[in-house]
């Protein structure tokens, strides 16, 4: 997430939804938000990522695919859509939702 | 910091190639500036001929537009011909005065068309067939005047001749030689060739030397001499007498050149800072004029260029493929053999088909094909790969569909298929889709179309078939992928075979572990080789290497199956399709309870509980009390059983018992891909075993064990494997074959592939033969399975694995 989204976020926004312990490295959760679903990806690296819980192409839930680098791959069709900015990897195209999300202390807080 | 500077002469497809290669590798690495002579971006040469035939446009065949230099951050000097390297100053200078220092230069300066010393071949009118160019010279000459002459029947020379004869010229082709395209033809298919293209009023004059291009009135040439005398009309010559590598520039700065610009294997001139790419190089001897093998140089200069070092080009193997539309030729290797060759050879003279395969020591080395070059991809294959062919020897000439691996759907020529037909029948893609994205993308491998337009993506069964129409498109570009050396994804250079035996020979018993070894080029992989490498850790170190759930697809994670919706499916176990009232009444209050939409009888005699929420499943589980049933693995799937001499009044041997021992013995076995068995206890086979995995069959005196059936995408027959008296020994049996598919399978491979890639006899061998190594199989088939905890109790049980299905509320 950027510096710049993250200061258009009030302290009030922010929503303590678990432990980073609580995530899978390379893995995810499923957050039920008002929003709808937000998939919660952790990277190898401890990076923590959300997205709107559904792939452009079909609507495939994306915190059922497996996390590689920067990137899930959706499990309904093979999608690769991006972790930082919910862009389908080319020659795909398409565009997933993402939320801002944080560790702070162990905790992972996200921003809905 | 400064970036070093990288200058590539020539920009034509060897040495853009070679850049694009080099941006995936490194795209940050150099300042790149790229010198073109021709005034455009970089184009498709190959198809210049469909351009002068009228079939093609011009900006369809363009590969990279202006906008892919800018968009990369590359300078683009088009239209400034380089005329000196100065390699003390390490900069190259063009005719109009252009300078740019390099750090590295690449030199794809290409070839030029050789021009014979003939008497007014200065004269306008007379052309050489090259570039863009000379092709908007021919179409504008063919518009104005009728008689055209090609000097030279090889492949540009016909391609030439059929262009401006579809243009509307009167055309003859002069050849010096006996027949047509005698370097890539016998004499045979280049009569037939020759008869076609004569159907279409093409005049040929075979065996001339040309003596005079003459001069008419007009200061244009008029005519073409012969050394006979024979003197023909001509307002339009085209010389395609052979190109010869473009060695001037390099020469001129001293650069070793002999027949070409001498390279090592990395592609390295003898100067160390230059490399040289495509048809301008000479590679242990030989200069290549076709665009596959340039293609791989690219690959290997690009590797060394971003400092990877560790590729080498060793030579390649070519094809030809003429395109003129509406006749097939092929040709590849040696076609004309020797005394230790033999040839089957196949001629239908009125329908216009000949083939000829030339085979030696088992192996096929050569082939001729006209008229039908549906499988020349195959062919071509076979001959890269050296396969042995003696076991398909008898059928070989009739294709690859009467082997039989390419699926129903590759039976028709890809060339005559309409643009409407379905060939993915999976992601719903036409030919006419693939066909534009092959033309508009510039693709030119399998995997490029798999991505563009998912064709061939999802089952597979009409690769054969994408192949075809990605062959019978761009010709002789296409060059399909080694299978012994194919690697296992993107992320790796490394085969199936090597990363299996790395895993065993080191000791790798964690992925991280394995791609730390091999030197994978992901951090953390992809999700082609996650699972596999998982799979191959987890079966070759059995008890020792943990299983990784990240790295298997979700089913396997959550021990059921996605569906389009995101929900989730549920099959319980019923040991050989055998289930009580308890149970039937256990699943028909689950169902009620989770208002589950729909209950189905599977084919494999289960009952399956569609359309559950993902975070319903424990609490499904839990209810049901019974083991999972798999039916989302790469793993023992069902063993579907008849019922045998236990009711039946013809059965001969117990099968449902024997199924339900087989398939508590089996329980839990992770494998390659998914594992089918039957037991049918007769002859008559109700439980369909002949197309299964492992299909045991009863009779009187024993049972009958047949493998590597199936009855998926292309239904295969399973083999006879053996036949054995007592029921121990057919568990035994079984159990060593499916044990040697787990440590020699190919993730992926079901076991009817496994089978035909290592051959039954290789089977037979380990399992019936060698009593000790069946032994040994068997017991290691149980090690490996001892222990195994039922995933859907652990995740009832334990509060870590049930995490996995619970969402976090806000």
């Amino acid at each position: 997430m950027t510096a710049a989204l993250a200061k258009k976020i009030t302290a009030a926004e922010w929503k303590t939804i678990c432990a980073l312990e609580d995530i899978p490295r390379l893995g995810s959760r499923v957050v039920k938000s008002r929003a709808g679903d937000i998939a919660v990806f952790r990277t190898a690296d401890d990076q923590v990522f959300a997205l709107h819980d559904k792939c452009p192409h079909k609507g495939g839930p994306l915190s059922q695919g497996i996390v590689h680098g920067r990137q899930v791959t959706c499990p309904l069709h093979g999608w690769k859509i991006g972790l930082e900015d919910g862009n389908a990897a080319t020659p795909d195209i398409g565009c997933t939702k993402p939320f801002a999300v944080k560790v702070e202390g162990g905790q992972v807080l996200l921003a809905v | 910091m400064k970036k070093p500077r990288l200058v590539l002469v020539g920009n034509g497809m060897a040495g853009v190639r070679t850049v694009e290669e080099l941006l995936k590798l490194a795209p940050d690495l150099y300042d790149i500036t790229v010198f073109g002579a021709e005034p455009h971006g970089n184009y498709n040469r190959i198809l210049l001929s469909p351009v002068l035939s009228g079939e093609m446009k011009l900006p369809e065949i363009m590969l990279n537009d202006l906008d892919w230099y800018r968009d990369n951050g590359i300078t683009l000097h088009a239209g400034k011909k380089v005329e000196k390297i100065d390699r003390i100053r390490r900069k190259v200078i063009a005719t109009d005065g252009t300078e740019e220092a390099y750090d590295r230069l690449l030199l794809a300066t290409g070839s030029t068309p050789f021009m014979p010393p003939i008497p007014g071949r200065d004269l306008p009118g007379v052309l050489a067939y090259r570039d863009i160019a000379d092709t908007e010279a021919m179409i504008e000459a063919a518009q104005a005047h009728r008689h055209a002459v090609v000097i030279g029947g090889g492949l540009l020379g016909l391609e030439a001749a059929n262009g401006l004869k579809l243009r509307g010229m009167d055309v003859t082709v002069v050849h010096l030689a006996g027949w047509l395209m005698e370097r890539q033809l016998d004499q045979v298919s280049a009569d037939m060739l020759q008869a076609s293209l004569e159907t279409r009023g093409l005049t040929f004059l075979l065996g001339k030397q040309t003596e005079a291009f003459v001069q008419g009135e007009s200061g244009r040439v008029c005519a073409v001499r012969m050394k006979d005398g024979l003197e023909i009309p001509a307002d339009l010559v085209v010389v395609a007498a052979g190109i010869r590598p473009n060695t001037t520039l390099a020469e001129a700065a001293g650069l070793h050149c002999s027949r070409g610009i001498v390279v090592n294997d990395t592609l390295q001139t003898f100067d160390p800072r230059i490399y040289a790419v495509g048809e301008c190089v000479a590679h242990r001897g030989v200069a290549y004029g076709l665009v596959a093998p340039l293609f791989e140089q690219g690959k290997v200069a690009a590797n060394h260029l971003a400092n990877y070092g560790i590729a080498r080009y060793g030579g390649s193997s070519v094809s030809t493929k003429l395109k003129v539309t509406g006749i097939d030729v092929f040709s590849a290797g040696n076609f004309t053999g020797n005394e230790r060759t033999e040839e089957i050879v196949l001629h239908d003279r009125s329908s216009g088909v000949y083939k000829k395969l030339v085979i030696e020591n088992e192996r096929l080395i050569g082939a001729v094909l006209y008229g039908d070059t549906a499988d020349s991809a195959w062919y071509f294959q076979l001959m890269r790969d050296g396969k042995d062919i003696r076991d398909i020897r008898d059928h070989l000439m009739f294709g690859q569909n009467h082997i039989g691996d390419v699926g129903h759907q590759g039976k028709s020529n890809a060339a005559t298929l309409p643009d409407t037909f379905e060939v993915c029948g999976c992601n719903g893609v036409c030919k006419g889709t693939i066909v534009k994205a092959i033309k508009e993308k510039g693709l030119f491998s399998l995997d490029d179309v798999r991505k563009h337009t998912k064709a061939s993506s999802s089952c597979g069964s009409c690769t054969g078939l994408v192949e075809q129409i990605l062959a019978s498109t761009v010709g002789g570009a296409y060059q399909a992928a080694e299978s012994k050396t194919k690697p296992l994804c993107g992320c790796t250079e490394h085969t199936h075979a090597e990363v299996r035996r790395a895993i065993r020979e080191q000791r790798l018993l964690s992925i991280a572990e394995a791609m730390h070894f091999m030197e994978w080029h992901t951090p953390d992989g992809c999700p082609t080789c996650r699972p596999a490498l998982n799979y191959y850790i987890i079966s070759t170190w059995p008890h020792e290497a943990k299983d990784d759930p990240q790295s298997r697809f979700i089913n396997e994670r959550a021990h059921a199956n996605i569906q389009k919706d995101g929900t989730f499916s549920v099959v319980p176990r019923m040991w050989g399709g055998l289930t009580t009232p308890g149970e039937l009444r256990r699943i028909a209050d689950v169902a009620e309870k989770y208002a589950i939409p729909t209950v189905k009888v599977t084919g494999g005699q289960r009952i399956d509980l569609l359309g559950i929420k993902k975070a319903d499943l424990p609490g499904v589980w839990a209810d049901l009390g019974m083991p999972s049933g798999h039916a989302y693995g790469k793993s023992i799937r069902t063993v579907k059983t008849c019922v045998g001499s236990e009711h039946c009044r013809f059965g001969t041997q117990q099968s449902m018992s024997m199924g339900v021992d087989l398939e508590k013995m089996l329980y839990g076995m992770w494998a390659p891909h998914k594992v089918k068995l039957a037991v049918s206890g007769c002859p008559r086979n109700c439980a369909e075993a002949g197309i299964k995995d492992v299909g045991v069959i009863g009779v009187d005196s024993g049972w009958e064990i047949y493998v590597a059936g199936n009855g998926g995408i292309k239904t295969e027959v399973a083999q006879f494997l053996c036949k054995v008296k007592t029921r121990e020994e057919a568990m035994e049996v079984t159990a060593a074959f499916l044990q040697l598919y787990r440590e020699e399978g190919w993730y992926l491979e079901r076991t009817v592939h496994y089978v035909q890639r290592v051959g039954l006899d290789h089977v037979k061998q380990a399992v019936v033969e060698d009593q000790e190594k069946r032994r040994a199989l068997h017991a290691r088939m149980l090690f490996a399975l001892k222990d195994y905890e039922d995933p859907w109790r652990a995740a009832v049980e334990k509060p870590l694995v049930r995490r996995e299905f619970e969402p976090i509320e806000v």
